[in-house]
């Protein structure tokens, strides 16, 4: 109804493509000041991530026990654990490690899964039946499990974190990207393509990537918060990234046995950190969602 | 116009919300319809036409409003009248059918409950008699078997026949008002002339009123009592269907009946008085066969049903949908290939364009068999930049990543003809201004560009590596009829200029008349008939062709 209910709008000023979408991405942010919100949440994380070890006040593996076990004061906003190390630091610090771990999986399995999907949609045939049916494998285990023996059976290193958030991952991106190509392969512009003589990996290269690339951005920022959540609940079980390094899975791991005698804010500090950047990278593909949309660019 | 109309527009303003402002995208709407009249609303896109039905029905988008004016039906304020309200009189005392038949179905219901659905809805039917009466709707809309046809889901039925399921939804609790939104674009000839012939019958005999919307002032002509045309969100004339063609008062409406392709006109004809009156002479048609199809077969297997079924199924013979087409077009030639949807003609134009293998059967071109080269490697043949095409859809086949510009640049780029950014550009200017598309325009988006100037960029990226035959797949069925005026006259031109041979696919045999020299006619895979196009059409040998050329609708002129 929408698109046909469209009234006669002035022809939209000549503007190049990335000054439009900027405009565009504004206008979204402004309407919208949840995503204003998330993109600013963003960008405070980005920023511990890479000046963390810089900004806080202690040494995030530096132990005191005179200092043990404090609750929230102004020395230690967020408290101490049982060793005395600052709360606040470590969780400041984790950042870095656990932002990494996240975009590293992503950024895998956006190439690996999206080109993946891509074949298997635009080639049909025996590439789908191949990629759809290891897509199938991955989807018929529990997905938390399936990463828990991933990193059990490789070894307990941040590659192989990386490496099993990627592959528990890559049915979604696969499927989507799989959907997305088939349902261009036959259209117009694919046809055109084909006419002036471009080979079909170019036109794999130039007519499909670009168009399908705004979704899979969508699903990348939604994927990130559970890449997240993954890493740190590998960690939280003892899979994965290992003390003393400061990790939110690992702190909460930690001070949960605390908790029973008080000392809740050791699992609290970092599991709200936790909480914030999932919830923060939800909000922007949303966001995202809305500044890709055309529909939305009236 | 006698006593209260039916319905009252009176003044009507519809307005949207953009970023941009408001736009008004109806302003001050008169029109009314009497009881037992046929109104058509007619204009091209973007004048409003369709905005003026939503806002009747209330069901615009969340943006648009209704800012001024009144809606009265027979006595009702619409404007004010409350959701219930409105609920209870769609579909009881007013109802709508949409261009689009099958997606105005639910794809997963069967047509006998959904007409049920209705029926139910508005407490015409209880559940001992709905399904009877549902058969009995069906049985009106002139569905062959309506008892069978009530187990069907609509992706097993024709468009023709969903169009005909969708009017038996519109028709089933006998409203007093029917809407239709264009409701044969994308149909048939033949089946437009059914289902329309079907909403007259129907509509007369229940001395209902009907809203024609449609951009085809043939159509309108053929079956309304009244015609409003509308422009920009204004209605510039109102008059009765049988004075509207002698004596056309408003110029936009003298404008869109001169663009309306009719017998006994040339291309140059539809364009206004004081276009440059180019030779429109056609070349003679005395060149060399350029192109030769013999024995052209396409065979698809049969749809396997089920394990069980497998072994019959295999037995069966496989679907032809082309079934040994021979044929040729001559340099400089312009052949039309016309049918209705699903007579193979695209299959064919396809199979030409080396994008589908052939089952059987050469395509020799220039000399050279073509069809022996596998489609997946004949973008590498040395033939490729000689044969390309102008799609149907001019917004569908551009990628919407690239500029005008990009576009037009891509064919030159892959097969190196020109070399060089600034030669590149120069090439992509010189192939604008001969399709005349503003040379500021290359750098925009097909999103910023209008369907003509899209259109224009399609047969631009076409002729950019100097092909010998090109392929026109209705290049102008997704057009208005005065820019499919010029787009028709600039491919005449651009032939007469480049020498190039067309081979026009089409379902309009008008346009069909006035672009091409020979035409051949197809039917479920096969040729009917074959001749020069005046020959043909002016006296048809095969029993189709007439029933096509009778099909047309024709102002009364």
């Amino acid at each position: 109804m929408s698109a046909t209910g469209s009234p006669a709008l002035a022809p939209a000023p000549a503007r190049s493509g990335i000054s439009a979408t900027l405009a565009h991405a504004v206008a979204v942010v402004s309407g919208n000041p949840v995503t204003g919100f998330a993109f600013a949440l963003l960008l405070g994380l980005v920023a511990c991530a890479i000046l963390g070890p810089s900004l806080v006040p202690y040494d995030p593996l530096a132990s005191d026990t005179s200092v043990a076990l404090q609750a929230p004061t102004l020395a230690h906003p967020f408290g101490t654990d049982q060793l005395g190390r600052d709360i606040l630091s470590r969780v400041v610090v984790a950042a870095r490690l656990d932002l990494t771990i996240a975009v590293a999986s992503v950024a895998l399995v956006f190439v690996a899964g999206g080109l993946a999907g891509i074949m298997a949609g635009f080639f049909g045939g025996w590439t789908d039946r191949i990629v759809g049916r290891l897509a199938d494998t991955i989807m018929a285990f529990p997905l938390f499990v399936l990463a828990m023996g991933i990193v059990a059976a490789l070894g307990n290193t941040v590659t192989n974190i990386v490496l099993a958030t990627a592959i528990i991952n890559f049915p979604l991106y696969a499927r989507l990207a799989r959907a997305e190509a088939a349902q261009r392969r036959n259209a117009g512009f694919v046809m055109a393509a084909r006419l002036t003589g471009n080979t079909d990996l170019r036109i794999v290269l130039t007519s499909i990537l670009p168009n399908i690339l705004p979704i899979m951005m969508v699903q990348m920022s939604l994927t990130m918060g559970y890449a997240i959540l993954n890493a740190a609940g590998l960690s939280f079980i003892g899979l994965g990234v290992r003390p003393p390094t400061p990790e939110w899975g690992i702190m909460v791991a930690e001070g949960a046995s605390f908790i029973v005698s008080g000392e809740w804010w050791i699992a609290l500090f970092p599991g709200l950190a936790l909480m914030l950047a999932v919830f923060c990278f939800n909000l922007i593909g949303d966001g995202l969602r809305d500044i890709v949309d055309p529909q939305r660019r009236t | 116009m006698t006593a209260i109309p039916l319905l009252d527009i009176r003044d009507l303003t519809v307005e949207f919300a953009t970023r941009r402002g408001t736009v008004q995208a109806v302003r001050q709407v008169d029109v009314s319809v009497a009881r037992g009249e046929t109104v058509g609303i007619v204009g091209e896109s973007g004048s409003g036409k369709s905005v003026t039905s939503y806002a009747v029905m209330r069901i615009l988008d969340r943006a648009g409003r209704i800012a001024g004016g009144e809606v009265s039906f027979s006595g009702i304020d619409l404007r004010a009248a409350g959701e219930r309200q409105m609920r209870d009189l769609r579909g009881r005392e007013i109802s709508m059918i949409f261009q689009n038949p099958r997606a105005a179905l639910n794809p997963i219901r069967k047509v006998g409950h959904q007409i049920e659905d209705v029926l139910r809805q508005h407490a015409e039917a209880g559940s001992g008699d709905a399904k009877e009466k549902a058969i009995a709707a069906l049985e009106q809309v002139k569905i062959a078997r309506p008892e069978e046809r009530y187990h069907a889901y609509p992706f097993e039925l024709s468009g023709g026949m969903c169009q005909r399921v969708v009017i038996a939804l519109a028709l089933a609790c006998r409203p007093q008002l029917l809407i239709a939104d264009e409701p044969t674009t994308g149909l048939d000839v033949t089946t437009q002339k059914a289902v329309m012939d079907l909403v007259t019958a129907l509509t007369a005999e229940r001395g209902m009123s009907t809203v024609l919307i449609t951009h085809d002032l043939g159509l309108a002509a053929a079956y309304c009592d009244r015609i409003v045309v509308m422009e920009q969100g204004r209605v510039v004339e109102t008059a009765p269907a049988t004075t509207i063609f002698r004596a056309p008062s408003h110029a936009y409406t003298r404008k869109l009946m001169q663009a309306t392709p009719r017998p006994g006109v040339t291309l140059r004809d539809l364009l206004p008085a004081g276009a440059p009156a180019a030779p429109a002479a056609r070349a003679e048609a005395a060149g060399a066969p350029l192109l030769t199809v013999s024995g052209l077969t396409k065979e698809y297997p049969r749809a396997k049903a089920g394990l069980l079924k497998r072994k019959a199924a295999a037995a069966e013979a496989p679907f032809r949908a082309v079934d040994a087409l021979s044929f040729s077009v001559n340099r400089g030639e312009s052949v039309g290939l016309v049918g209705e949807s699903g007579c193979g003609k695209s299959t064919t134009s396809t199979m030409v364009m080396r994008l589908l293998d052939p089952s059987a059967g050469s395509i020799v071109f220039s000399g050279e068999d073509i069809s022996r080269v596998p489609a997946a490697r004949f973008a590498r043949h040395a033939l490729r930049p000689k044969i390309q095409m102008v799609f149907q859809d001019p917004t569908e086949s551009l990628n919407p990543r690239w500029t005008a510009a990009r576009a037009i640049a891509d064919p030159l780029l892959r097969f190196r003809t020109v070399k060089g950014g600034d030669a590149i550009r120069a090439r992509c200017e010189e192939l604008a201004r001969l399709v005349g598309l503003p040379v500021e325009l290359l750098d925009r988006f097909p999103h910023q560009l209008s369907g003509g100037q899209k259109a224009r960029v399609g047969i631009a990226r076409a002729i950019a590596p100097s092909p010998d035959l090109v392929i026109l797949d209705e290049p102008t069925a997704a057009l208005d009829v005065s820019v499919q005026a010029v787009v028709l006259n600039l491919l005449a031109d651009l032939k007469q200029a480049l020498g190039m041979s067309y081979l026009f696919v089409s379902h309009d045999l008008q346009v069909v008349r006035m672009l091409c020299d020979r035409v051949i006619v197809m039917r479920a895979g096969r040729i009917v008939e074959e001749g020069p196009t005046e020959a043909v059409l002016e006296a048809p040998q095969a029993e189709y062709t007439r029933a096509l050329l009778a099909a047309i609708p024709h102002p009364p002129v």
